[in-house]
């Protein structure tokens, strides 16, 4: 395409997209997020071109596939339009169907909708379907609507509306000070304000200077900027641009990691189609501003997601911190002025320039404004991303939005902000969600991971799975991370294997002491929070492990003992031939035992033993009662009455 | 360069700016241990035991004093009992490696460390990494070196290198606190380059 040379030029190309769509032309949007793919999307992407192909119907309507819609549990999601029609767990196989019935003869397949399971109704419309009623989706929302490489598709949506905004009718200074009257902070973890952080960077002194884009999105179970970057490469890209402008870089990298292989051919794509239409280069829409943007691919440590060790990668060096102060914005990359927000901090910028800081910072809290896009797993009905506004009440997370509980569960605890994060118990799950209210609950905002964990979760075991993971991620440089941790990691698994000792509080405080106040960077001093926050809320589940050598969830394998409750037991002999070490005792007719020097704690037994019997039981903390004499095992049936 | 005055422990002192706290208080004759320090040596922050107090602008905080530029008016206590508890803490985590290595027994006494608080890993480094940066920065030879990441990173000689130039020079060998260095020198020459003096 012609470069846009000027403000007109890209209006009147927009028209001329506008133009050329009809509102009222049916479409068909394909989920081919990430989650989608790994359900089996691209099958489903190809067997509607062949389908549509087949029935002639190509021509008449829009066809995409679109970014990631967020209700990963129910994926591959298609949309269908007019009607906003949903369809779920879609398989190829049903394809053929959707054509036939819905999109020539105009009728609903029900069985693909999603249903109300309070209500036990089908919902047609994807807004209206409860995790997405309940949400606010600013930034995330475009995703399901647009083709994540189609520049037209973001013009249609106002794309690039901002960056002329700032361009033309703004001063740099001016940006900024939007930007902070916004109140946005940054969305990585921190929580800094962005537009301080802006005009620090655009008041050092030293040329050039830099932007930097965060996509090192490094927290387990947590993939919104993956979905962002993936979904919405252009609003990422129009971020950068306005960010630039008003710092005064020219150059802008993307530090995004090479597990997210659809994120960065997405955003290749993207930075190609803005380059052809002038949005990138020398003399942007002629306004004189010159800009360009490098990906770099980063190799998956963690770590790097800090600000200073994911520099020295981009430089080249060894991917560990370096103290601060200096901050980046004074000496960054290459020793420069270098400006570094995350994904969702960037993909935000565009819709405060242009609808104003004013209606950005309606939404929200006092000390936060705006929405955050948080990624809602574990032990939760819904699993995906949601998008909501700060403030909304954790509850309302997990039960509105997430649908609660899965199989009857009890709610125990929802670890937010990352593997440093902490985790918040069920009495605090009115807290107000933002960046101040999650840290003085002992946890934090960080990227937006949210863990939601059940009753049979062991809160010891779960401060030692996340102390591994960082553990692993430490970079090593400084001691009370790598050694600090290390030590923390083995008292906690001492704990969890049932070798607690009343001593290995204090040590496990003083670490986390050591941890938090001499560490060099964000990892190693959050590092302890899961330990602090589980031992805060869940005290007397430690201290069932340390004094009573007991699991309070029944999880810890050394702590637990499985136990034939002869009262229930049939002697059906499913338990003694699944059992793969050969521990159990009987035979048809002789009630079962578990014999507990051969037995490993594999679990196997409860799983396989038939529910209506519920015969196998996990014991900790007191001694597994002796096998009941030979002579009473037997199982005498009564005849059935002639 | 302008002056910066601080206070360090209740002293005065002035010193130009772009000084660490560490320096500042050397001047001032207050003594901070360090264990990764070297004047020669570009600050590196490593074992964090010169870990201070600092209060400026109504705000306290920790900071880690050889990596720390000084600002003005800045007050700074080296001897609060919670930075005496970090510094006993980082001593006993390091004699978890090292438990007989002088410079931590010294510390081990000055801070009141018990050597057997954490499960002993006898691996002798601690990862100061003098040696693989006096090599890098002072000698410019780069013969030694951290291999592998994060709590598997070692220090290793690399052969080519350190067959050529470390039998002349060896300055990295009185700077290592636990006198690992050595070893791992004597290891690599007698199974990589045997026949050399």
């Amino acid at each position: 395409m012609e470069r846009l040379n000027s403000p007109d030029a890209l209006e009147s190309y927009r028209d001329e997209v506008l133009e050329g769509r009809d509102p009222e032309r049916p479409s068909v949007a394909v989920c081919a997020g990430t989650g989608c793919i790994a359900t089996g999307a691209r099958e489903v992407y190809a067997a509607f071109e062949e389908a549509l192909d087949g029935a002639g119907l190509k021509a008449s309507l829009d066809f995409r596939g679109t970014g990631c819609h967020g209700f990963c549990e129910k994926g591959p999601i298609v949309v269908i339009e007019p009607g906003e029609i949903c369809y779920l767990q879609v398989t190829p196989d049903d394809v053929p169907e959707i054509v036939h019935k819905t999109l020539i003869e105009h009728e609903t397949l029900d069985r693909l909708l999603y249903e109300d399971p309070a209500k036990e109704e089908k919902v047609l419309r994807e807004s209206d379907i409860p995790f997405y009623k309940n949400q606010e989706r600013l930034v995330f929302g475009p995703n399901r609507t647009i083709d994540p490489r189609s520049l037209e598709d973001y013009l249609a949506i106002g794309g690039f509306r901002a960056l002329t905004k700032a361009l033309f009718e703004m001063t740099p200074q001016r940006v900024i000070d939007e930007v902070t009257a916004a109140g946005l902070r940054g969305r990585g973890g921190a929580g800094f304000p962005t537009g301080i952080k802006w005009g620090l960077c655009r008041e050092a002194e030293g040329s050039p200077k830099y932007v930097v884009v965060n996509c090192d999105e490094g927290d387990p179970g947590a993939y919104m900027d993956r979905s962002l970057m993936e979904g919405n490469p252009f609003a990422v890209i129009e971020g950068l641009l306005i960010g630039a402008y008003a710092i005064g870089a020219s150059e802008g990298y993307v530090y995004v990691r090479q597990e997210y292989p659809l994120a960065v051919e997405n955003l290749g794509i993207a930075l190609e189609r803005a380059k052809e239409a002038g949005l990138l280069g020398e003399d942007i829409l002629g306004s004189g501003f010159d800009f360009r943007i490098l990906v770099h691919r980063g190799a998956g440590a963690f770590v790097c997601g800090e600000e200073t060790a994911l520099l020295a990668s981009l430089e080249g060096r060894v991917g560990e911190p370096r103290p601060r102060p200096p901050y980046p914005a004074v000496k960054g990359l290459w020793d420069k002025p270098t400006n570094i927000n995350n994904v969702e901090t960037w993909a935000t910028v565009p819709l405060i320039v242009d609808r104003g800081a004013e209606a950005f910072a309606a939404i929200g809290t006092e000390g936060s404004k705006g929405t955050k896009i948080f990624s809602l797993v574990g032990k939760i009905t819904n699993t995906g991303l949601v998008e909501v506004p700060m403030g909304i009440k954790l509850r309302d997370v997990i039960y509105e939005i997430g649908g609660g509980i899965p199989d009857g569960k009890q709610f125990k605890a929802v670890q937010t902000g990352g593997p440093s994060g902490g985790c918040i118990p069920e009495d605090r799950l009115d807290l107000e969600v933002d960046f101040d209210e999650l840290t003085k609950a002992g946890s934090m905002m960080g990227s937006g991971g949210m863990i939601v964990m059940d009753e049979d979760t062991c809160m010891v075991d779960v401060a030692r799975y996340f102390i591994d993971f960082l553990t692993d991620e430490s970079c090593g440089k400084c001691v009370p991370c790598r050694e600090g941790l290390k030590q923390m990691h083995k008292v906690l698994t001492g704990i969890t294997e049932g070798r607690g000792k009343p001593e290995d509080i204090g040590a496990l405080e003083s670490l986390a002491e050591t941890a938090r106040e001499a560490s060099l960077c964000a990892l190693g001093k959050t590092g302890p929070n899961p330990f602090l926050s589980t031992y805060r809320y869940f005290k007397d589940e430690y201290e069932a492990h340390i004094h009573d050598q007991r699991c309070p969830a029944l999880s810890c394998k050394e702590l637990i003992s499985y136990w034939i409750d002869p009262a229930k037991c049939k002697a059906c002999l499913i338990c003694l031939k699944n059992c793969p070490d050969d521990a159990i005792l009987g035979a048809k007719k002789t009630i079962h035992v578990i014999d507990q020097d051969k037995c490993t704690n594999c679990g196997t037994c409860i799983e396989v033993c038939p529910s209506r019997f519920d015969a196998v039981v996990k014991i900790s903390g007191e001694p597994v009662p002796p096998p009941i004499p030979d002579e009473e095992r037997v199982i005498v049936r009564k005849r059935k009455q002639a | 360069m302008s002056d910066i005055h601080l206070q360090i422990d209740g002293k005065s002192v002035t010193v130009p700016a772009g000084a660490t706290v560490l320096d500042a208080a050397r001047k001032a004759g207050v003594e901070i241990p360090t264990l990764c320090h070297h004047d020669q040596l570009e600050p590196f922050g490593g074992c964090r035991l010169c870990i201070v107090e600092a209060e400026a602008n109504g705000r306290t905080q920790h900071i880690v004093s050889c990596v720390y530029p000084v600002e003005e008016g800045l007050v700074v206590r080296t001897r609060t009992e919670q930075v005496d508890r970090i510094r006993r803490t980082l001593v006993e985590l390091l004699m978890a490696h090292a438990p007989h290595a002088p410079a931590l027994e010294a510390l081990a006494e000055e801070y009141g460390a018990d050597p057997d608080r954490f499960e002993k890993d006898p691996s002798f480094c601690i990862h100061c990494g003098l040696c693989v940066r006096y090599c890098a920065e002072v000698k410019g030879e780069h013969a030694v070196g951290f291999v592998d990441r994060g709590m598997r990173k070692e220090i290793s000689f690399l052969p080519d290198i350190a067959s050529r130039v470390c039998d002349d020079c060896k300055e990295c060998f009185p700077l290592c606190p636990t006198s690992y260095l050595q070893a791992a020198y004597v290891l690599t020459q007698s199974l990589a380059f045997p026949s050399s003096p």
